[in-house]
């Protein structure tokens, strides 16, 4: 069976096709809260701003010109939605049972290392680190995004995407030695 | 002197990241390829990258989805919206070929290439549910290994890119796997890996060995 394409649903979209809508929402919703959950650690604000999001693509279909990914023209909607929350609130509360999610369900490091989970403690980790890094780092490995596509994402030129990334790395290795694990690299 | 050897990070050791999550160019990919291939000491840090990559998806897959308010609330809003002007200028060809020109030949290539591999995989698992239904039909005591798709050990498995659907097919039968899921979001498999439960140390060293299988660029175990 062969799936309407983004764009064809896009371009549906433009002429005021309400389906296409919920297709096009049903298809991309999950990933673009948990790419704004990520952000703003909070699941409210996240669930409001993918409804902004998916307004947005509603009201500028008609706009787009097909230079990217469908997907990748959402995730720097919903990135400038989630930053605008951000700068409003810098000192926004973490909800205490979002942040338990996003801290992952595993162990505190202390019992996952007696467990020997070095998964769970790499989990925490990544949770630990800025959202800068988590940005960059969920974009590379879960939103499965090229150097361009980051670059275009994130607004910042291809150079700049490759060692963010590898300094991402860098901190990750860091947070991973402070609880014990050293992986012998940088 | 700040940057010290240990700090200097070539050109390629910075594209491992895309190369595990297979959004790298051919000619890149190949590029890092070659340079794994006689690197040990890149190896390794290629398989830290797996592993990074690996707990990534996990982490965002244990993150959740929204509740059905996020779609009422959308649609409220666009109902609230202005109606919107007839499309009098609206055609689709013409909108269909001037997208299709805006797109470089290597992005419709990849296009292509994923649509291909799609149908392939799509194939092999038609494939694989066939020859399974066809071995239920048989004779089996009590104590056979069961057939509910909910028993057994089970894998999160990402195929390589460029593994065609042969490729995959081979593997799966080679190994006596069975895809029982997929694909998911990152473009996941779940992969029945064992017809009969298996102690967590034994799906371990499993998933282990499964790492360094050309074909798969991710593995992780699942319930």
């Amino acid at each position: 069976m062969q799936t309407t394409s983004d764009e064809v649903l896009i371009a549906r979209i433009a002429g005021g096709d309400r389906l296409a809508m919920q297709v096009l929402f049903a298809r991309h919703h999950v990933r673009v809260y948990r790419f704004v959950l990520r952000l703003v650690r909070n699941e409210a604000t996240a669930e409001d701003l993918i409804s902004d999001v998916f307004l947005d693509i509603w009201r500028q279909a008609d706009k787009f010109e097909g230079r990217s990914a469908v997907s990748t023209w959402m995730l720097s909607i919903a990135r400038f939605k989630a930053l605008s929350v951000l700068r409003k609130r810098p000192e926004q509360e973490l909800d205490d049972e979002t942040a338990e999610r996003i801290e992952d369900q595993a162990d505190d490091p202390e019992t996952a290392l007696a467990k020997k989970d070095k998964g769970a403690v790499l989990r925490q980790c990544l949770s630990a680190l800025s959202a800068e890094h988590r940005e960059i780092v969920d974009l590379v490995y879960y939103h499965e995004k090229s150097v361009e596509e980051v670059a275009g994402i994130v607004g910042i030129p291809e150079a700049t995407v490759k060692t963010r990334m590898f300094y991402a790395r860098k901190k990750l290795s860091e947070l991973l030695k402070e609880r014990g694990i050293d992986r012998g690299w940088p | 002197m700040n940057t010290t050897n240990k700090e200097a990070h070539s050109d390629i050791e910075e594209l491992l990241p895309w190369h595990a999550a297979g959004t790298l160019s051919r000619s890149d990919a190949r590029r890092v390829e070659e340079a794994l291939a006689g690197d040990p000491e890149l190896a390794h840090r290629y398989a830290l990258v797996r592993d990074e990559f690996g707990e990534t998806i996990h982490l965002n897959e244990t993150l959740g989805a929204p509740s059905a308010h996020a779609m009422e609330n959308l649609f409220a809003k666009i109902d609230a919206e202005p109606a919107r002007r007839p499309a009098m200028s609206f055609n689709l060809v013409a909108r269909a070929a001037e997208f299709f020109a805006s797109f470089s030949p290597r992005t419709l290539a990849f296009a292509g290439g994923a649509a291909v591999l799609a149908i392939l995989l799509q194939a092999g698992i038609i494939a694989s549910v066939v020859i399974k239904e066809k071995s239920v039909g048989g004779y089996e005591t009590a104590s056979a290994p069961s057939t509910d798709p909910g028993v057994g050990a089970f894998t999160l498995i990402r195929f390589a890119p460029q593994a065609s659907g042969d490729d995959i097919t081979k593997f799966l039968e080679a190994n006596k796997f069975s895809v029982t899921g997929g694909p998911m979001a990152g473009g996941l498999y779940k992969v029945r890996v064992s017809m009969t439960a298996l102690p967590k140390a034994d799906l371990a060293n499993l998933v282990k060995k499964l790492q360094g299988e050309r074909i798969v660029t991710f593995i992780a175990t699942t319930e």
